[in-house]
């Protein structure tokens, strides 16, 4: 930023406002930032819902409540796609909605469209943050209701709701309904089995034992047909392909010890121990829902990102108008109208018009390129300059997209299945317990020389004390806490192994644009950036969704926008003043010194003074170099691997101190080099948001993207991060090894539980009673010390 | 003996008509928005039933949020 943006920025921020609507920085003395603001104010205040702004708190990893951020949804997308009618007249969309900040907005959408006449229902979702509209009247009547809310700030887009996440919710469900199931049956067996253990002491009768023992049976069997389930299938599953998991040795604790207890109770024995089974199954139900739902409610969020991002595609039909498509659906030879600063939807020719087009998150070049008529483009780039046609490609095999995929798939084939930690524990940990029990059975039936029932009630027990509860606990436990403490940082955790990964890694690579650079370009220093010509600029630019127009006004500080400018597409701004006309825009269109176009750049012209040139570049986030140093800090190699030109990716590895980069790499040599890397024996961190980073991602040992990444990169990648900040990536890193080291924590105080426990149960002291108490203890215990992440991790990176 | 049998009767109902009870309230969708239902119980009124106030906001039925 030059040192006059920076004086002026500098003034406005001394005595900056905060906007009456969107709570952002907005011009001295002005009440509101932009016009978007003021009318949404007003709306707000007309429909009596002003109490609004006396209760939001703002979310500040949501977007701001700006309004006209974008384009409005009826013209990204073809809403009628998504409309479903029902029998009786009535028309139903679902949204997924951006901005939300807190529960007010839920009340001020809701009530906004509740005043409607049209709206039959309106109900927001806060915890997926969609929502749901119905209305009577024309089908039609859908995009004007999105509008009302769109112009309030929040960005809305439909989605199929039978397309996402329906699948994953039936399994939530199951496992809630399990969990009640079994925390049912564990306080209804356990009534009766008090009542045992206290008739112990107490001379309890043969005959009541025998009914409460029956009572017990009763409750507690179908309850662990029906809560073991989720255990009883994935241990199959497990064993049929010849492998063991956590829950092998779980199910047939629990299923043996079930049925010795049956068998006990049949032949009027003293123990049994239904209870201990069902209690089982409840403990680890409870780690298993919270679990589930954390990781649900991770993957519902990026799903919300991808879906945000979609936009339909504007086919130009033979009359001359423009239709909203999908993507998909798009002819080949289709000719595609790709308006100024919108992502083009598919591979193509230029036909018509000259474009410049930033194809960062394709081939991770920083700089935006010129395409004239005949120019190849791929769908992911975005149009910076004026309105062109394209013409629709073959999605064939030869696209760059279709390559990538390709090379995603077979990146993903070479990478290894990992083995959860606890399922390696699992693997050693079955074999021993099972032999335990059997010898402990066999010492005491047939060298002790005891009845059979008794010396199975040893070995019952046995496996009772080992039957890995705290165990099964020990990691999710960890995993619970630590994912949502990074989902309340932004940090989107897909993959149920990512955090263990992460702990693993001793690597990591960068990519350049979009991933160490700021997604968003940045004003460079130049002559003439004198205050005026900076405010007057801004002004302008303040007025326009272009995303130079932004990158200027944002150099310059919250400034008022002006009143009557006029867009002249694909040129630039026009204000008639007194003094004459002002113009912001292409060289061409102000009349200004072409120059070099190497760079994208606008010019202002003033009448009667010469005009002045703003050149535009990328710039590190914020917080690069801090990550990196912290990174490193940590003990992680860091490398750069870049599409881009050799010149600027070595000034930005020259400027972070990275010294091992590659430029120029094609996504198959970055596929190449990491996988150099783990032949190295290296654990690779890959950090990307490109197109071209899609199948490093796939290949790495563990990835993590930006929210701003291409759709393929955040579907490969195992976390995505939000915001501007780079931060994430060592606190991440930071939080998985605390992760790790409390898992393992947790397993060691499991096991040494079973190393002082199972001797007792081997030397036959053990009753139901001790067993209960013994299992409930460890448990608590581990999810206790668990606990202490939590307070841990708060102070460690409040500084 | 038998008041027993009466006792363990009534707990195994109770407890039944609770376990019940969640999963209607489960598979009715009351717990798919964990958020929202936290926050709505502070909402002014049930949108769309009560017309915009004429200028005048009305008085505030619980204390305000800091």
């Amino acid at each position: 930023m030059s040192a006059a943006a920076l004086a002026s920025a500098g003034a406005a921020h001394a005595q900056a406002a905060t906007c009456a609507h969107c709570g952002g920085e907005a011009a001295p003395g002005a009440r509101f930032c932009c016009t978007g603001c003021a009318a949404a104010f007003e709306t707000i205040q007309q429909l009596g819902l002003g109490n609004y702004y006396r209760d939001v708190v703002r979310d500040t990893l949501a977007r701001p409540l700006r309004p006209a951020d974008a384009p409005a949804a009826a013209l990204r997308t073809d809403l009628a796609r998504f409309v479903r009618d029902d029998a009786q007249g009535r028309h139903e969309l679902s949204l997924a909605v951006d901005g939300l900040q807190c529960g007010a907005c839920v009340w001020l959408i809701e009530s906004v469209l509740g005043r409607d006449p049209r709206v039959q229902a309106a109900r927001v979702n806060m915890t997926t943050r969609r929502l749901r509209l119905a209305w009577r009247g024309a089908a039609g009547d859908g995009a004007a209701l999105v509008e009302m809310i769109e112009r309030l700030g929040y960005r809305l887009v439909p989605f199929d709701p039978a397309c996402l996440a329906a699948a994953q919710d039936r399994t939530g469900r199951e496992l809630l309904k399990a969990l009640a199931v079994a925390g049912f049956a564990t306080a209804n067996a356990m009534l009766p089995a008090v009542a045992i253990w206290i008739g112990l002491f107490n001379d309890m009768g043969p005959a009541t034992r025998a009914l409460l023992h029956w009572v017990s049976a009763l409750i507690a069997m179908p309850a662990i047909v029906y809560a073991g389930r989720p255990f009883f299938r994935s241990a199959w599953g497990a064993l049929r392909v010849g492998r063991t998991n956590m829950d092998v040795p779980i199910s047939i604790g629990v299923i043996l010890v079930t049925a010795m207890s049956l068998a006990q109770t049949i032949a009027h024995a003293e123990h049994a121990y239904f209870d201990s089974a069902v209690a089982l199954l409840f403990f680890l139900l409870v780690g298993r829902v919270l679990d589930h739902h954390a990781r649900a409610h991770a993957r519902a969020a990026a799903e919300q990102l991808i879906a945000l991002q979609q936009s339909d595609v504007g086919v130009l039909e033979d009359d001359g108008t423009v239709a909203r498509r999908a993507a998909e659906t798009v002819p080949v030879d289709a000719r595609v109208l790709v308006g100024p600063g919108e992502r083009i939807g598919v591979d193509g020719t230029v036909e018509v018009g000259e474009g410049l087009l930033d194809t960062s998150l394709v081939t991770g070049e920083s700089l935006p390129v010129a395409a004239t008529v005949g120019a190849r483009v791929f769908a992911g780039t975005l149009n910076l300059g004026a309105a062109i046609t394209v013409r629709a490609a073959a999605t064939g095999g030869a696209t760059l997209l279709a390559e990538c995929v390709r090379l995603m798939d077979a990146a993903e084939a070479r990478r290894g299945r990992f083995v959860m930690f606890a399922d390696r524990v699992a693997r050693r940990y079955a074999p021993v317990v099972h032999t335990a029990a059997l010898a402990t059975f066999l010492w005491w039936w047939a060298i002790q020389g005891i009845a059979v029932a008794d010396a199975l009630l040893i070995g019952a027990a046995v496996l009772i004390i080992t039957c890995p509860c705290a165990l099964a606990l020990a990691v999710p436990a960890v995993q619970v806490i630590g994912t949502g403490w990074l989902f309340r940082r932004g940090v989107l955790v897909k993959s149920p192994t990512a955090l263990e990964r992460l702990a693993e890694s001793d690597t990591v690579v960068f990519d350049k644009t979009g991933t160490l650079t700021d997604p968003a370009l940045h004003l460079v220093a130049g002559e003439g950036h004198d205050a005026s010509a900076m405010l007057l600029a801004a002004t302008l630019a303040a007025t326009s969704r272009h995303p130079l127009s932004r990158a200027l006004a944002a150099a310059a500080g919250p400034v008022v926008p002006a009143q009557g400018v006029r867009e002249v597409v694909g040129a630039g701004l026009e204000l008639d003043t007194p003094e004459g006309t002002l113009r912001l825009g292409s060289a061409a269109f102000v009349g200004g010194d072409s120059g070099a176009a190497a760079t994208p750049s606008l010019f202002l012209a003033r009448p009667g003074q010469p005009s002045v040139r703003f050149d535009f570049a990328e710039a590190l986030r914020p917080d690069a170099a801090a990550t990196i140093a912290a990174l490193r800090r940590l003990g992680l190699d860091v490398h750069l691997l870049s599409g881009d030109r050799e010149g600027a990716v070595s000034a930005v590895a020259a400027q972070l101190g990275i010294t091992a980069w590659h430029a120029g790499c094609s996504p198959v040599d970055k596929v190449a080099r990491i996988e150099a890397l783990r032949a190295a024996g290296k654990r690779v961190l890959m950090v990307g948001d490109g197109l071209n980073d899609g199948p490093c991602l796939a290949a790495a040992h563990v990835s993590m993207s930006p929210s701003t990444a291409a759709e393929i990169s955040q579907n490969a990648a195992d976390m995505v991060f939000q915001g501007a900040s780079l931060a994430p990536v060592a606190a991440t890193q930071r939080m998985a090894r605390r992760m790790r080291r409390l898992s393992h924590e947790n397993i060691a105080l499991s096991l040494a539980y079973n190393v002082v426990m199972v001797p007792v149960a081997m030397a036959g002291y053990v009753t139901p009673w001790l067993a209960a108490l013994a299992m409930s203890t460890s448990s608590l215990l581990v999810m206790a010390n668990s606990f202490r992440l939590r307070r841990g991790i708060s102070e460690g990176t409040s500084r | 003996m038998t008041p027993i049998l009466y006792l363990i009767g009534l707990s195994l109902l109770l407890g039944g008509g609770g376990l019940a009870l969640f999963l209607w309230a489960s598979r009715s969708g009351q717990y798919d928005d964990m958020d929202g239902a936290a926050n709505r119980i502070l909402f002014d009124d049930p949108p769309g039933e009560t017309p915009p106030p004429a200028q005048s906001q009305p008085a505030r039925p619980y204390p305000e949020k800091r």
